[in-house]
């Protein structure tokens, strides 16, 4: 009783370990290191997000106007730059006279964006801390740029990684389902005894290789081919990870569909024989229909495992966190990039939270595919 | 167009493509054994790596796995069985068997990338077991528990009911029926599913990245508290980050090899196996 219910409690765990670690992301400050963002108290605009912060840095935003303020050009200021406006007699050799001083600064000039760490608040505080939009969902599915480690603040829009994984596996599928199919049907309706005895355990055998070591022969073997038949600089693409992904989806895909069109019931085909249809017109218009449910499990199934694969996918498709354009560009799905992040990324920080609300949409869309896949067979057992 | 030259032309691709299929797999194992036959040797399996990966053995993996194997099995193995023989001796067709069957496929569809945080998560962070081959092998053991409970369940479906009445109307208990009747009939197919979730535990790479792996040790593990190198991180590793990638392409060959060899050798046991128990029991 105890151990039956193992299986559940453990999916249960699993859940709530990591939807605890990954919600916690959307309680928490896209500024890292307890930073805190000052302006004049004269200054309109208090509220910014951790698009608008990096737009600042990266100097594509320059004028208070385009946030809603007053036409003037912003002034930055980062602990960085405290050489620029201080000796260091004056910040004392413990930075204790730094909290007036920055208090000052930003105080005089009206125009100043101050970052800093929040210990160096002033106890006589007079300037306006801004409020930072925190982490939300909109944002973090939405958001187009990936940057976890930007300084001061983190971007963390996850859809160059979404998009990435579904067209990765996408097209996965799209060279895996004629194919396994093709094999399927082959082994199930065409294919003698003997050849079946050979295509079978090479199927099982398929499924047994490791993917670190279909990864490894993706690097090694279809990455160099990509790079030379393309002749791009780089040969680690998202369409030599789907062809991997698609080699590795192929057993998953023969075996649920050739199960489904196993099933058939020998009377229906005998009858569209004795019709005289041959062979071929009895699998496409009696067979394949009938196991039509098996058969979009089975690429339900693969677009599943494709989903999912990690280490394969790490190894050969490039990794580049951007919007993926085409299929000759390096791309980078989400378990690739929890994997290569996840060692990088200290516990409990925002990177790390944000490593597992990519978990937690993995689990979410994996979970989704298996009910539904489980809703087909369902229906497939009340209909017989 | 006749409608048999469309069967003709409709049956050629499918062989084409079944041979494109097995074509595949030759294609790899050409590539992995070709080019990393030489590289077997016995000092090869039993050295400690040396310049940084690039010469020596690798030893310390093929090691590291063993323990991690037999840890994951520890936990799978009877949780597993006793789950899989309650779900199908115990239950009748209710919700919560149902509901049980629904989680068991769900934890078999969730991604290894997902065990591998989630076992971060509650072994090594959480419980404080830190990187190690315990917070490893809980994880791959979990891992691997839906394919042991299936597996069993498969095993006692094949088991004919006649066989349990035979065994009730000598007299027996539940639990003598299923001890002494079901359990020793099901025991080959369940052992060889053992042997093939076995085989996809020691290639898994992803759910020990941040629970147990280690980069180089210079030596090897003495309590359940160490990390340890294993084969398919090993490859991983030598393969992709690191200074010499180049220098230690024969190794990562070699290192594949191994792997791949592993998994040949279990599915041959198993499949082996089952023939030869199923024969034993038959004559029984």
């Amino acid at each position: 009783m105890i151990s039956s219910g193992i299986s559940s409690l453990a999916v249960l765990l699993i859940v709530i370990f990591l939807f605890r670690e990954g919600f916690s992301l959307f309680s928490t400050s896209p500024l890292e290191n307890k930073n805190i963002i000052v302006v004049n108290k004269t200054n309109p605009v208090s509220k910014l997000n951790a698009g608008q912060i990096k737009a600042i840095f990266d100097q594509e935003i320059t004028n208070w106007k385009d946030l809603g303020g007053n036409n003037d050009s912003i002034i930055l200021f980062t602990i960085n730059d405290i050489s620029n406006y201080f000796s260091d007699e004056e910040v004392g050799a413990e930075f204790e006279f730094l909290p007036d001083k920055l208090n000052a600064l930003v105080d005089s000039n009206p125009t100043m964006l101050a970052v800093y760490q929040d210990k160096y608040l002033a106890k006589k505080f007079s300037g306006k801390i801004v409020n930072v939009a925190k982490n939300n969902i909109p944002d973090f599915i939405m958001g187009k740029q990936w940057f976890p480690t930007a300084e001061p603040a983190v971007q963390l829009g996850v859809a160059p990684l979404i998009l990435g994984t579904l067209l990765v596996s996408f097209f996965a599928i799209l060279f895996a389902l004629p194919v396994g199919l093709a094999t399927a049907i082959y082994m199930a309706e065409v294919a003698d005894e003997r050849l079946r005895k050979i295509l079978k355990p090479v199927i099982e055998l398929l499924a047994g290789i490791p993917s670190v070591v279909y990864g490894f022969f993706g690097l090694i073997v279809i990455v160099p081919m990509i790079h030379d038949v393309f002749n791009l600089p780089v040969g680690e693409t998202a369409l030599a990870g789907s062809i991997v992904l698609g080699i590795m989806a192929l057993p998953t895909i023969i075996t649920v569909s050739e199960d489904a069109i196993r099933n058939t019931p020998r009377s229906m085909k005998e009858a569209s024989l004795a019709l005289g249809a041959n062979k071929w017109q009895t699998i496409y218009r009696v067979v394949i229909p009938y196991s039509m449910s098996g058969i979009s499990a089975a690429a339900i199934l693969g677009i599943g495992r494709a989903l999912g694969e990690t280490m394969a996918v790490l190894m050969v498709t490039g990794n580049a966190a951007v919007m993926p354009k085409s299929l000759l560009q390096p791309v980078r799905t989400i378990p690739a990039t929890i994997a290569a992040e996840l060692g990088e990324a200290p516990a409990g920080g925002v990177h790390y939270q944000a490593l597992f609300a990519l978990g937690c949409i993995l689990f979410l869309i994996t979970m989704a595919i298996n009910i539904w896949v489980q809703a087909i067979s369902t229906r497939r057992k009340m209909n017989k | 167009m006749s409608k048999n030259l469309k069967e003709k032309i409709a049956f050629w691709i499918f062989r084409i493509l079944s041979l494109g299929v097995l074509l595949i797999l030759f294609w790899i194992l050409e590539f992995i054994f070709v080019r990393g036959w030489h590289m077997l040797s016995w000092d090869f399996l039993t050295k400690m790596p040396e310049d940084g990966m690039t010469k020596g053995g690798i030893y310390p993996a093929i090691i590291g796995t063993l323990y991690l194997v037999a840890g994951s099995m520890i936990v799978a193995f009877p949780l597993g069985v006793m789950a899989g023989i309650y779900i199908h001796e115990y239950t009748l067709d209710s919700f919560f068997k149902r509901f049980i069957k629904l989680m068991t496929n769900n934890l078999a569809g969730i991604p290894s990338i997902v065990f591998g945080l989630f076992g971060m998560a509650l072994f090594v962070n959480t419980m404080k077991f830190g990187d190690s081959i315990i917070a490893g092998s809980l994880t791959l053991g979990l891992l691997a528990l839906p394919v042991v409970i299936r597996v069993t369940e498969e095993a006692l479906i094949a088991i004919d009911d006649s066989f349990r009445h035979g065994s009730y109307a000598l007299g027996a208990t539940k639990l003598q029926t299923v001890r002494k009747v079901i359990l020793p009939m099901a025991m080959p197919n369940i052992i060889t599913g053992l042997i093939l979730s076995i085989g996809r535990v020691s290639g898994e790479t992803a759910p020990i990245l941040f629970t147990v792996a280690a980069y180089f040790l210079p030596k090897l593990p003495t309590s359940l508290f160490d990390q340890v190198m294993a084969l398919p991180y090993h490859l991983y590793v030598i393969s992709t980050s690191g200074t010499k990638v180049a220098e230690s392409r024969d190794m990562a060959y070699g290192t594949a090899l191994v792997l791949v060899l592993f998994v040949l050798i279990l599915n041959l046991l198993a499949n082996a196996l089952r023939k030869y128990l199923g024969n034993k029991v038959k004559m029984n």
